[in-house]
């Protein structure tokens, strides 16, 4: 089984490497086979892993492959944790991953980075299921990191825009921020536990809950939770979390393949795969918890409000995948880890879909993207506008579609933790399904419905986009309707989960949610009853009131609620405040380090001033050695002088 | 004043007067010949501390091969003395004086104080003297060789100093033929080593011929 | 009995060491007499020794002097060695002409 593992994640790394060196010599059809072949390999031993996991109830697996360095009594080893949790990523990884390549070829038929495209994605892959199947913080760092530059790169594909270049910096940077977090809770793991294995760190997990940070009294500040606020800052700057966001909606500047692959179906919710992974260390904080809770609530509300305002389709989809994200990292700190991971399983195909429908409008309309531009798209482009709209069903939790189970049960579950702030938390979510909806609708309705709003020669050309873009649409739509139904019982009721997760009885909202599950039917009937769903409807009628049966009103409202409106176009100012406040801060602090530090002490005193002080000492010195036998001699003698002088003061 | 002491204090002047000579004569051989009276002068006093074998070394090795070089070079030489002695009545004082400063830091911090041959300290003054200062060591026995213990102690204790003693002379030897020895062109002389380079074909030449009739 | 004390040679030896050192100073550009000056600061050495051999009854300080007395010969033959070369290049002995690693 080991060599399959090694396989999934080094057939995609070959495809990378093989295209990425071979970039200008080989044709495009040669690049993306040999891309795609990489990836579908990768996901069919993927899917066997999982069915092995799933039905034959293979035992977990955790293994090193191989050890890449011993230091002192630290090992670091590339090794493997083959569970449920990983299967299941692995599976929804390298199955969309291959279904973005798959598009890539009708998306980028144009582009001149073809190549490189493919090589850079293929890397992803590469590095996302490294993240995914790590067995120690090591090797999940490489792969966190990794990840984070394959979207470095790819956010900056188009090199010669300047906001794309610009973009991909900021979430580099960003990330940066939540990487420090990240790799300074490992650092605390390791000092405390000696030890940078899952399993043994997981182990002392008691232990560690005991400790405290030294410095701060008992109580207050264990130790763990400390670590686990480290790990979640990473978590928090990875899958974009207020106040980590702002990197996310620009990142959108990338190609749209991305967007889906990368900015919504699997990267971003890196930092909710860790958290679940390292759910036995983070079930003994409370604190923790809480923080988890507040932030991913705040995230879901606040981040769908904003994607009201929006114009440009992506960004829409993009603060929509914020919000979700928030939704996901509810789930983790109301502990239903288990529902956090379906809401991520999900997401991940409605939210891919959204965006490649997204992308297949954006290319019909030769690359525009901004809704007051776009209209009545639902005729002339039927696959996509079908496909679409099953996404955005999907995400406003439509009965019996993908959406509607987990962010159902999500909702749920906040209303039944005892955590603090699980008010606050559960409010946010509530009224989130309303945003949602709002959004997700008025961007359906400006693009499909409605007057088209550009001229009759764009009008002339569009048609439905080729084959390798709608195949993976339809592809996508049909998990989006289903793996929700199918789905539910193993992942939050059955036991695929059980053996990578740890959740507290006393945390376990879940099973207070539902302490006993009678099939899919019964389950979608008992949430017929919840608030979320009229809400959801609610928010989908009141886009079409705004945009179909008035759409005068929007103005109205926009001029009427300024102050609002305002605030959500400009996102809270946090881009603002970051840009003015840390950013020319630490200009300014810079600029004062360089004159003074710099310039003035190591320049002028240290460098240039032992130069000068060498100098003229060296112009006087040389006075002294004047090459004269007998100026020597009276130095001796002078020398002899004082030391007997000296010894007899002494 | 007992035979000793004269013998002492006549030598000792005697050696003051030859070793200021030696710095104030204009002409380097009665420098170099002073500088033999010096030693000679010394080399009696060593005989009153016992040190006998020293005592002769000192004439025979210093003064006769020594000083003997000292003069050889000096009447080697063409030295133009007016030129060296510029400066000499200027800088008289200032020697005189850093040498009198010297003397009086040396008396007081080079002392027997200092080695445990005292009892009580010893102070500068008219009296300085006849403090009685010291352990007289009893005169040697009549058998005494101090030859025989010299030797004794070279060849035991201080071997290995001793053959390092001796390579530093060898390399003194060489350094000084080195530095002195001069390359003549106008003289013919062999090269042994070439000499033993030497091979047959440098020499000898076979040449072929046709057997004539 | 009134002997000859320790004192009287270490202060005959300060007096030839402090002449020797007198004779470098007046002597300043003569090279021949500085090693003169030097071999009269040397035996200065050399008679302190020798009395400390002496009223110590300690044969080291004999000892000494001999490998002082060897070391002293090696540095009077080079130092003349020195001095004839120097003759041949400058014509001179003068110990000003010998600053030309400065220049």
């Amino acid at each position: 089984m080991q060599y399959i593992y090694l396989s999934i994640v080094l057939f995609s790394l070959i495809g990378a490497i093989i295209v990425g060196l071979g970039c200008s010599r080989l044709s495009r059809v040669a690049a993306h086979s040999i891309a795609i072949t990489g990836v579908a390999i990768a996901f069919v031993l993927s899917l066997f892993v999982l069915f092995n996991v799933t039905l034959q109830h293979a035992p977990v697996y955790n293994g090193s492959v191989y050890q890449w360095a011993s230091l002192g009594g630290l090992s670091l080893e590339i090794g493997f944790l083959i569970d449920g949790l990983t299967a299941l990523m692995i599976t929804v990884v390298s199955f969309i991953s291959l279904l973005v390549h798959i598009y890539t070829i009708g998306y980028m038929r144009d582009d001149p980075g073809y190549n490189r495209f493919f090589s850079y994605i293929s890397m992803f892959t590469f590095a996302m299921l490294m993240l995914v199947m790590s067995n120690n913080f090591l090797q999940l760092f490489f792969g966190w990191e990794a990840v984070g530059l394959a979207s470095y790169l790819l956010i900056g594909f188009w090199f010669k825009r300047p906001t794309a270049t610009a973009a991909g910096l900021k979430a580099f940077l960003i990330n940066r921020v939540g990487d420090f977090g990240f790799i300074l809770g490992i650092a605390a793991i390791f000092a405390v536990s000696g030890s940078l294995d899952y399993q043994t760190v997981f182990q002392q997990a008691p232990v560690i809950a005991e400790l405290n940070v030294v410095g701060l009294g008992d109580g207050s500040g264990s130790m763990l939770t400390l670590i686990c606020i480290f790990l979640f800052i990473g978590a928090m700057g990875k899958s974009a979390q207020v106040p980590l966001h702002i990197w996310l909606p620009d990142s959108m500047e990338g190609p749209t393949p991305i967007s889906a692959l990368i900015h919504a179906a699997t990267m971003v919710t890196a930092g909710v795969f860790m958290v679940a992974r390292m759910s036995p260390l983070f079930e003994y904080s409370e604190t923790a918890l809480s923080f988890i809770l507040v932030i991913g609530a705040l995230t879901a509300l606040l981040m769908g409000m904003v994607g009201i305002v929006q114009h440009d389709i992506k960004r829409v989809i993009a603060y929509s995948t914020l919000s979700q994200l928030g939704y996901m990292v509810v789930a983790l700190g109301a502990s239903a880890y288990s529902a956090a991971i379906f809401h991520l399983m999900t997401h991940a195909f409605f939210k891919a879909l959204l965006f490649l429908a997204a992308g297949s409008v954006i290319i019909a309309l030769h690359h525009e993207q901004d809704m007051r531009r776009m209209g009545g798209l639902r005729k002339l482009m039927p696959v996509t506008y079908w496909t679409c709209l099953i996404g955005a069903l999907a995400l406003i939790g439509f009965p019996g579609l993908s959406g509607f189970y987990s962010k159902d049960m999500i909702i749920e579950v906040v209303g039944h933790s005892k955590l603090w702030g699980a008010g606050v938390a559960e409010f946010c979510v509530v009224v989130g399904v309303f945003v949602t909806a709002l959004y997700t609708f008025r961007m359906i309705f400006l693009t499909f419905h409605g007057q088209p709003r550009f001229d009759a020669h764009t009008a002339a050309q569009i048609k439905e986009s080729p084959h390798v873009v709608t195949i993976p649409l339809i592809l996508l739509a049909i998990p989006s309707v289903l793996v929700g139904a199918l789905t539910v019982k193993p992942l939050l009721f059955g036991d695929l989960l059980r053996n990578a997760l740890v959740v507290f009885n006393i945390h376990n909202t879940l099973l207070k949610a539902h302490p006993e599950f009678h099939g899919v039917i019964s389950y979608t009937f008992h949430s017929l009853q919840s608030p979320a769903l009229y809400l959801a409807a609610a928010g989908v009628f009141t886009a079409w009131w705004l945009y179909i049966k008035q759409p005068q009103w929007p103005a109205k409202i926009k001029t009427a609620l300024l102050p609002l409106h305002h605030i959500l176009r400009r996102k809270y100012w946090v881009d603002e405040i970051y840009q003015n406040g840390i950013a020319a801060g630490s200009r300014a602090l810079a600029d004062r380090l360089w004159r003074f530090g710099d310039a003035f002490i190591i320049d002028g005193i240290i460098i240039n001033g032992s130069a000068r002080l060498i100098t003229r000492g060296a112009d006087r010195l040389r006075n002294v050695q004047s090459g004269y036998l007998f100026h020597y001699a009276f130095a001796m003698i002078v020398g002899l002088l004082l030391l007997l002088g000296w010894m007899y003061l002494r | 004043m007992s035979f000793v002491q004269v013998i002492f204090y006549l030598f000792a002047v005697m050696m003051l007067v030859a070793a200021l000579r030696v710095i104030t004569v204009r002409n380097p051989v009665h420098a170099a010949l002073f500088l033999v009276l010096t030693f000679i002068c010394t080399s009696v006093l060593w005989l009153m501390l016992e040190a006998e074998f020293l005592a002769i070394v000192l004439v025979l090795v210093y003064v006769g091969a020594v000083m003997v070089l000292f003069l050889f070079v000096v009447m080697l030489l063409n030295i133009n003395i007016e030129s060296l002695r510029e400066g000499f009545v200027q800088y008289v004082p200032v020697g005189i004086l850093i040498a009198l400063a010297l003397f009086v830091q040396m008396i007081i911090i080079v002392g027997p104080n200092h080695f445990g041959l005292q009892d009580s300290v010893l102070t500068i003054g008219p009296n300085y003297f006849a403090q009685k200062n010291f352990a007289y060591p009893a005169p040697a026995a009549a058998e005494y060789s101090n030859t025989e213990m010299l030797g004794r102690a070279i060849f035991t204790d201080y071997l290995y100093p001793f053959e390092i003693a001796a390579v530093i002379l060898l390399v003194a030897i060489i350094a000084a033929i080195s530095l002195a020895l001069r390359k003549r062109t106008d003289t013919k002389r062999q090269n042994p080593a070439q000499q033993i380079q030497v091979r047959k074909q440098d020499r000898l030449r076979i040449v072929k011929m046709e057997a004539e009739e | 009995m009134f002997a000859i004390s320790l004192a009287h040679y270490l202060t005959l030896a300060a007096a030839l060491f402090a002449i020797g050192i007198a004779g470098i100073f007046i002597n300043r550009k003569n090279a021949i007499v500085l090693l003169m000056s030097i071999e009269l600061m040397l035996l200065a050495v050399n008679i302190n020794f020798v009395a400390f051999s002496h009223f110590l009854q300690d044969s080291a300080g004999q000892i000494f002097v001999f490998f002082i007395l060897t070391v002293a010969a090696a540095e009077a033959a080079i130092g003349l060695a020195i001095l004839v070369v120097l003759f041949r290049s400058h014509r001179s002995i003068n110990v000003s002409d010998l600053n030309e690693l400065k220049k």
